[in-house]
């Protein structure tokens, strides 16, 4: 832009200002709005994925219940996994990825904001592709894990693969894209003096996942690829009927689906460990050990794919290796536990709704984390190994841990967002419904599982001892569906009329806490010089003047505060080498529809060749897809020669 | 789908045998319910029939003994995590004049402990679990009874090798073994992946295409144990049902030797129509009835029927009822089901379900 050259003083005439319509939504190639748009798609899904369960709760309510017929149930439970898994909660990490790191490392955007709104985008045409499925009653029916041979077209020759196949290849192509522009916009974009053993703990936890990322949907999408390709191509990579092993998929499957739980809780190792030392007026204990700790937990979780598979009868050395590789993880999580509990420990710890949220995921994910370290004893796991009892576990891991970090980081950094205080009083109601509902819904489902119940069956007969548990759980995700509304309501109303925040309500220590709330379109105003890991905290007069006190209705008056923190960080005499706009003007790259363009080929090219398989060429519409590739190619060079980038 | 939940009403789990002539091996002649008064969790087992904390194998004692273990360790962790909580939720909560908390940033000695605290606690699991790994793998015993299994969309064929391995029994859904003697099952798929589960005797294990998996156990008490599949199968998973009859080493004898004979001639002419009805049909293509010119080998085998229980992949009682509501329309009774909608007339279904009620 011409802007870039221009000597401009730091007057608002010389920054971006910011453009409203859904225009400008659309072709946003802003970190923030990009970040909004993944946390309301995400929001959405997850009221889907939710209602799903409810669907699968009410058929179980009672034995040999009639509400839904098996196969729209076996769809339900898979389409639970996938839009909970894919739609809603990696989604839903990615808009705080989006929105939060850049701002934590002082950078104006991520290293490729075009390849941000990309990612959004295949990301929402992925996602509404997975949905029509669902809607059309042939959504995948193979639960999410999706074993072979059954996934083979003898076994399944109508559609309901091919959206698996097809959906989460366009998913995963967004969360890969997604996930290289992270580790890029981490290691390249930090802001001066901020090296990476002063990154925030999120930050550090946002590097680690990304990691993870790129290297396990790599390898889920090659298995999906070739599970296309025997479905549409008559190859036979899983086909034991054509003499391959279909144990092949397990192995691939798990060596993804394995990272992919720790894809999913470790950014909420690092919400958590913002928000309690943030409540405690205490920093982090352990910063380090807790760095390393996820580090060995994010590697770890390639050693033990092989858990999920005690029963394929792998042989007893296999056996035992996946049982201690298994066991070893739990040493580093326990670590993390104990080390938040020492940030607690001598604090003054305040109980906001968000607070409330970060302690129980400890306690509620200690519950996931001790089931789980009952699997990892593999003959036991014999037993427990696809009953309710592993349901239970994986939902203490995914909503008492993913799922109330996600609301506690979404109560925490909401005030940034909009510039708006969520309502206390809603958000205790939403919390105490949630708590409630969960362990309802969840505890009585370890039981169900020892006492006999498979997982994933459409019914259960009388006379086995279930019908209370089934009852109780039931029960309880309703509740937990009347949280969720509670959730809604509490966003919506606190997005126009919520008490207004200033830049830093809560007297956290980082530094997006030093800029407005809203942040400006341009984040920092000058580029500011970290010289310690809580930038807002050490070496503060301002807190000697005592804890930002009370009730959080009342901390708007944290502004001034802050406004102080933010002139040490940017005083000149400290930072000689800070950028500044004195120097360069701020360059923001302008809007472009490129992206979305190229998502859009992207959906053609995969999504197309759902038709192939409809009954009679009449709906053969393959030449959709080749269109499909004709507006990607088209997209992609007109992006690499799109002025002002 | 209405008149099976109505006026059939649930399958009680453990039914006594409807109507059985053959009475010597007969179940009812098992002392089952003293056998469950002297067995612990009696109650429990009444509740939960299908718990595995009511083992009746060495194999599953073990596995219960070690998940007893991983219980209490995980207890009395879940406990200093939670009383920890709440004591810092008391103690450490923000009062006003408060002064600022003290600043610390770690303490090596303490992360330390809490590391090695840990690792001692799974060093404790991960003994007894890699001890257990190997002795549930062993190789079966030299007199161990050896069981083929294999598994279908949806239901169970089990076969014994009779007459030193050169002859077959086959038989479907329910599996019997004598108590006392070592079994070892030997599965199987012939078309997608299932797992074999009978809680009560100890853990599952998978039906793999092209490969082979064993599971081996000694039932100990005579009853009858259920057993659900446990990998999910398609369509109608949750109706992959069967039961394990476990009989004394008389009574398993009696029971193989009924079941190798081919099946009994009908004793009347009413008999003979339904025997010509099934012959002559499309029931020919899947099912085999020894001593009949059916030869189907892709559904149940039907020599002995009358002898099951339970029809359908053990989820109805087998009684007349039932039959009838089944050979109406398999797929209503069982999504997905293999077996079609033959549109036998009312009148053809009565001839076959006295035949196959017949079929002893």
């Amino acid at each position: 832009m011409a802007s870039t050259a221009t000597v401009a003083a730091p007057h608002p005439a010389a920054v971006p200002a910011t453009e409203t319509g859904i225009w400008s939504w659309i072709t946003t190639v802003d970190h923030k709005r990009i970040g909004i748009l993944y946390g309301v798609t995400s929001i959405f899904f997850f009221l889907v994925g939710g209602l799903e369960a409810l669907l699968i709760r009410t058929q179980l309510i009672r034995p040999e219940n009639k509400f839904l017929s098996a196969d729209v149930f076996n769809q339900m439970f898979t389409m639970h996994a996938l839009t909970m898994i894919f739609l809603a909660l990696m989604p839903l990490t990615a808009a705080f990825f989006n929105y939060m790191v850049p701002l934590q490392i002082g950078a104006r955007d991520v290293a490729f904001p075009r390849l941000n709104a990309l990612s959004y985008w295949i990301y929402l045409f992925g996602g509404i592709y997975l949905l029509a499925s669902s809607i059309l009653k042939i959504a995948p029916n193979v639960g999410w894990y999706a074993y072979a041979p059954l996934t083979e077209r003898p076994y399944n020759p109508g559609p309901n693969v091919d959206f698996y196949v097809l959906g989460l290849q366009i998913v995963g192509l967004s969360s890969i894209i997604a996930s290289l522009n992270f580790i890029i916009t981490i290691i390249n974009l930090r802001a001066p003096g901020m090296r990476l053993m002063r990154m925030p703990l999120f930050t550090w936890m946002v590097l680690i996942t990304n990691v993870l990322i790129v290297t396990a949907l790599a390898v889920f999408t090659i298995a999906v690829t070739q599970l296309m390709f025997d479905r549409m191509f008559g190859t036979a990579f899983f086909d034991p009927a054509r003499g391959s092993d279909p144990l092949i998929w397990q192995h691939i499957f798990w060596m993804f689906g394995h990272p992919e739980v720790y894809i999913l809780i470790i950014p909420i190792f690092g919400i958590i460990s913002e928000i309690i030392p943030t409540f405690s007026r205490k920093p982090l204990f352990g910063y380090n050990v807790m760095v390393f700790a996820s580090i060995l937990i994010g590697w770890l979780g390639w050693g033990v794919w092989s858990h999920h598979m005690f029963t394929v009868g792998l042989g007893p050395i296999a056996d035992s290796f996946f049982a201690l590789s298994t066991m070893l993880i739990a040493i580093p999580t326990g670590i993390k536990i104990f080390n938040w509990i020492g940030t607690m420990w001598g604090g003054a710890i305040r109980f906001t709704t968000a607070m409330l949220f970060a302690i129980s995921f400890i306690a509620m994910f200690t519950v996931g984390g001790i089931s789980g370290v009952m699997h990892s004893a593999a003959p036991a796991d014999l037993q427990q190994n696809d009953t309710y009892f592993i349901v239970a576990h994986i939902h203490y891991v995914f909503f008492g841990g993913t799922v109330l970090g996600l609301f506690a980081g979404t109560y925490y950094w909401f005030p940034k967002v909009t510039g708006r205080l969520m309502s206390e009083k809603l958000g205790w109601a939403h919390f105490a419904l949630t708590m409630v509902g969960m362990n309802l819904a969840f505890f009585p489902m370890h039981f169900l599982g020892l006492f006999g119940m498979p997982r994933r069956v459409f019914t259960y007969e009388y006379g086995l001892g279930f019908e209370g548990m089934n009852l109780l759980s039931t029960l309880g995700a309703y509740l937990i569906g009347v949280g969720t509304i509670v959730f809604v309501v509490n966003l919506v109303l606190s997005a126009r009329r919520g008490a207004l925040a200033g830049p830093n309500p809560w007297g956290a220590a980082t530094l997006e806490w030093s800029i407005p709330s809203p942040p400006p379109v341009y984040n920092f105003r000058e580029i500011p010089v970290v010289r310690s890991r809580m930038p807002l905290w050490e070496g503060d007069p301002a807190r000697d003047g005592g804890i930002p006190h009370g009730r959080v209705e009342e901390e708007t008056e944290q502004v001034t505060i802050a406004g102080t923190k933010i002139g040490e960080i940017h005083d000149p005499e400290e930072g000689e080498n800070k950028m500044s706009t004195h120097d360069h003007g701020i360059h923001l790259p302008p809007p472009s529809y490129w992206p979305i363009v190229t998502a859009f080929g992207i959906l053609l090219v995969f999504g197309a060749l759902i038709f192939r398989n409809a009954e009679g060429a009449l709906y053969n519409l393959w030449y959709l897809s080749l269109m499909g590739v004709g507006i990607v190619v088209v997209g992609i060079y007109s992006w690499a020669f799109e002025p002002g980038h | 789908m209405k008149s099976r939940s109505h006026s059939v009403g649930p399958v009680p789990p453990a039914p006594a045998p409807p109507g059985r002539k053959t009475a010597a091996w007969t179940l009812r002649a098992l002392p089952v319910a003293a056998v469950l008064l002297a067995a612990c969790g009696e109650d429990h087992q009444k509740t939960y029939p299908r718990s595995m904390y009511t083992p009746r194998s060495q194999f599953a004692r073990d596995v219960l003994e070690l998940q007893n273990l991983t219980t209490y360790l995980g207890i009395a962790v879940g406990i200093l995590v939670f009383v920890l909580l709440a004591l810092i939720m008391v103690r450490f909560r923000y009062r006003p004049g408060n002064p600022e908390p003290e600043q610390i940033h770690g303490n090596t000695r303490l992360e330390l402990v809490w590391t090695l605290i840990p690792a001692v606690i799974l060093a404790v699991i991960a003994v007894p679990t890699v001890k257990l790994i190997f002795e549930t793998q062993q190789e079966a015993p030299a007199n161990a009874l050896k069981i083929d299994v294999i598994g279908y969309q949806w239901w169970w064929e089990y076969r014994y090798p009779v007459n030193g391995g050169r002859d077959t029994v086959v038989t479907a859904n329910e599996i019997h073994v004598p108590v006392g003697t070592p079994v070892q099952l030997r599965m199987t798929t012939k078309d997608v992946i299932h797992a074999f589960w009978i809680p009560q005797m100890g853990g599952k294990r998978d039906l793999i295409p092209n490969k082979t998996n064993t599971i081996l156990f000694t039932p100990e008490e005579p009853g009858i144990y259920l057993g659900h599949c446990t990998e999910f199968c398609g369509d109608s998973h949750a109706l992959m049902r069967m039961r394990l009859i476990a009989h004394t080493p008389e009574g398993y004898r009696e029971w193989l030797e009924n079941e190798a004979k081919p099946a009994v001639e009908p004793t009347d002419s009413s008999l003979a129509i339904g025997k010509r009805l099934v012959t002559q049909s499309a029931c020919a293509g899947c099912h085999m009835i020894r001593g009949t010119p059916m030869v189907g080998r892709t559904g149940p085998d039907l020599t002995h029927l009358a002898q099951r229980y339970t029809i359908a992949g053990g989820i109805l009682e087998n009684n007349a009822h039932n039959l009838t509501e089944w050979l109406r329309n398999p797929p209503e009774i069982k999504p997905g089901a293999k077996m079609p909608n033959l549109n036998l007339k009312e009148e053809e279904i009565r001839f076959i379900v006295a035949y196959l009620q017949s079929l002893q």
